[in-house]
């Protein structure tokens, strides 16, 4: 890669921050004429509740928590590859959490009532533990960075990355409780939800971890390192395998019970939900990425193994989507043995497409996660410093 | 919290206040009631202001499906006139329905039924549950209702309801009722028409129903019409494999 001289450089880094802004501004924006006009400047309605705006707040809230783990596996597993790895993977976390959070609150019918949500609190409410699952987890995640950056603290950042690891395993299974105490929908209301949504947020957490790790190295006109490509990318790739065999599991263990027969074969066959689910989150989300991660010729490749990473962010996309979007598409069974229909689309599938103000909204928490990270490892020291000959050392004990 | 019923102090007002006032279902123990001869009309005495609703009754309906006529609306128009649901917005999905007509097709045997379906108000209401804020609540007689002033709009209660029960405000509204309060941006559903049972008046839907199929009363009651008939005919709670325990119950389907 050529050389960028510094003035390109700071230019090049105001260019990015400026678009990253912008986008984040244009979300704000989107939100506020939601916030003026209602809901009804929407694709949302009364049957799919949910919308894009919650498929990407989900995903860069499940995505936060997995970006964690990088830092948990040098801190608390004690793995020499990823300790340098810990403070930009800390800054993921929060840059993340906030663009989700960014999304998941402007959508709120009443966004200006945040005090209220503060305020008020129902124990027996996912949602409620949220109020405390992300403030502490932003907390524990600014003390352990602070343990990792400050040299006198130091002694103290096992202790704080043990913390930090174990609320982010309590925050994502609060996220897929979210879904899996809802007992009415044939969707959800599993328990395979809660540890299904973890091991979720590993692979997309380091997925997104390569990708950003590789951005950085290229504008600092580095290779990263094959022994240490090599390690991540076979942790990626079991991850994705791991999804995979929770995502068919859930599907036959539904698809076991007669009662969800009929929702198993809409969203597998005879939805547009379908080819979503086969060719975006099982072909293009974690087959294609598998033997791109596994194959002689791309596996070695930092290129390929990106490629690969950004597929499985792809995957992420298509496997909320379906999920989301498609178990509220699917009509409740409120009158089991009968056909029905009113004029509220009882027994009717509906459709959703998204409009331009939650589109918007979706993209902008996108940008002030990416404003955030930039302007991040720009003023901090996030990039990893590896000393290969510890690592090459450590490599066979321990790795 | 929101719920005033969890104040000790209202509790203890509203003991000493059914307890003085001799009025309408006044509770001396519990399960025991005495019966005061009010209105023939009225399904119980007015609720006097600023007493908590009793946890002695159990508000509910009985809706004898044989008897609600095909095509008819009745209940439909008298609820949202009650309630000022009046909005059309150009998306049909987006406007709040509080009561809706389903028609049932059974499948065994082609038999068609039609039904009036709202708020089954649980005695377990999953939407209660999963609200962040408290907004969601149930009144102490049993009726599920939704504080406007604490609710967030974020919608997990209508993700958690079991009956699609409930609707939210997706545009500016204008020409309210004064006694139903709404807000854009938040959720809604049947109230039981709150405002007229507390006054002891029954709700619009079942007052309007010109065949007479919806019973509105208190299930605690052993004496009333609507647990009366209850233990007389079979009668079905709707997804009654949740185990919600319902306070509507429907009878021929």
């Amino acid at each position: 890669m050529a050389t960028l001289n510094p003035r390109h450089e700071e230019g090049f880094f105001y260019l990015l921050a400026g678009i990253g802004g912008l986008v984040s501004a244009l979300g704000f924006a989107a939100a506020l004429y939601m916030e003026h006009s209602g809901h009804v400047v929407t694709g949302m309605n009364n049957q799919i509740v949910w919308g894009l705006p919650h498929v990407i707040a989900i995903f860069l809230i499940i995505a936060a928590s997995g970006v964690l783990n990088v830092a948990s596996m040098g801190s608390v597993f004690g793995r020499v590859l990823y300790k340098p790895r810990a403070p930009l993977s800390g800054l993921l976390a929060i840059a993340m959490l906030s663009g989700g959070l960014f999304v998941i609150m402007l959508d709120l019918g009443r966004a200006d009532r945040l005090m209220v949500a503060a305020t008020h609190f129902n124990p027996t409410s996912v949602f409620g533990w949220n109020v405390i699952l992300y403030p502490v987890f932003y907390a524990l995640v600014g003390v352990y960075l602070w343990t990792m950056m400050e040299r006198r603290m130091n002694p103290y950042s096992k202790a704080a990355g043990l913390a930090t690891f174990i609320w982010r395993v309590v925050l994502t299974s609060g996220t897929g409780s979210i879904f899996a105490f809802l007992v009415a929908r044939q969707a959800y209301g599993s328990a395979l939800l809660a540890p299904m949504f973890i091991i979720m947020s590993f692979s997309w957490g380091l997925a997104v971890f390569l990708v950003v790790q590789t951005t950085m190295y290229a504008w600092n006109n580095m290779t990263l390192p094959p022994l240490i490509l090599q390690r991540m990318k076979n942790l990626l790739a079991t991850f994705v395998a791991a999804v995979l065999y929770f995502t068919f599991m859930l599907h036959l263990v539904n698809a076991y019970f007669a009662k969800n027969i009929a929702f198993e074969y809409f969203i597998l066959f005879d939805s547009e939900f379908a080819s979503q689910f086969w060719i975006g989150q099982v072909l293009l989300g974690s087959l294609l990425p598998l033997v791109l991660l596994f194959s002689p010729g791309t596996r070695n490749k930092v290129l390929w193994v990106n490629v690969a990473a950004l597929l499985v962010i792809l995957g992420a996309y298509f496997q909320l989507y379906v999920f989301i979007i498609g178990g509220q598409a699917f009509p409740l069974d409120i009158f089991p043995g009968y056909d029905v229909a009113s004029s509220f689309m009882d027994g009717a599938v509906d459709h959703y497409s998204a409009r331009l103000p939650e589109i918007l909204l979706a993209v902008g928490g996108l940008g002030l996660a990416f404003t955030m990270t930039t302007i991040g490892v720009r003023i901090l020291h996030f990039l990893p410093q590896d000393d290969l000959a510890e690592l090459e050392a450590a490599s066979g004990i321990k790795d | 919290m929101s719920n005033a019923d969890n104040n000790p102090r209202r509790k203890f007002i509203a003991a000493a206040g059914a307890g003085v006032a001799g009025l309408g279902f006044t509770a001396i123990a519990p399960g025991l009631h005495l019966m005061a001869v009010g209105e023939a009309a009225a399904a119980t005495e007015a609720r006097k202001a600023g007493t908590a609703a009793s946890p002695t009754v159990r508000w509910g309906l009985l809706i004898d499906a044989g008897k609600c006529a095909p095509g008819c609306t009745k209940c439909i128009d008298a609820c949202h006139t009650e309630n000022g649901v009046s909005e059309k917005l150009p998306d049909a999905r987006q406007n709040s329905q509080w009561i809706r007509k389903i028609e049932l097709v059974d499948r065994r045997d082609g038999r068609k039924t039609e039904l009036p379906m709202m708020c089954q108000h649980c005695a377990n209401p999953p939407c209660v549950d999963v609200c962040p804020t408290g907004a969601s609540m149930k009144r102490a007689d049993g009726i599920v209702l939704v504080d406007r002033h604490t609710c967030i709009g974020c919608r997990y209660c209508m993700m958690a309801c079991p009956y699609k029960a409930r609707s939210f405000v997706h545009a500016p509204l204008t020409e309210q009722n004064p006694e139903v309060p709404r807000g854009q941006g938040c959720v809604e559903s049947c109230t039981l028409c709150v405002h007229r049972v507390d006054k002891g008046q029954t709700p619009a839907c079942v007052e309007s129903c010109p065949t007479g199929a919806m019973t509105f009363g208190d299930l605690s009651d052993p004496t009333s019409d609507i647990a009366k008939r209850i233990a007389s005919v079979p009668t079905t709670q709707v997804r009654s494999d949740l185990r919600l325990n319902l306070g509507v119950r429907y009878q021929g389907i």
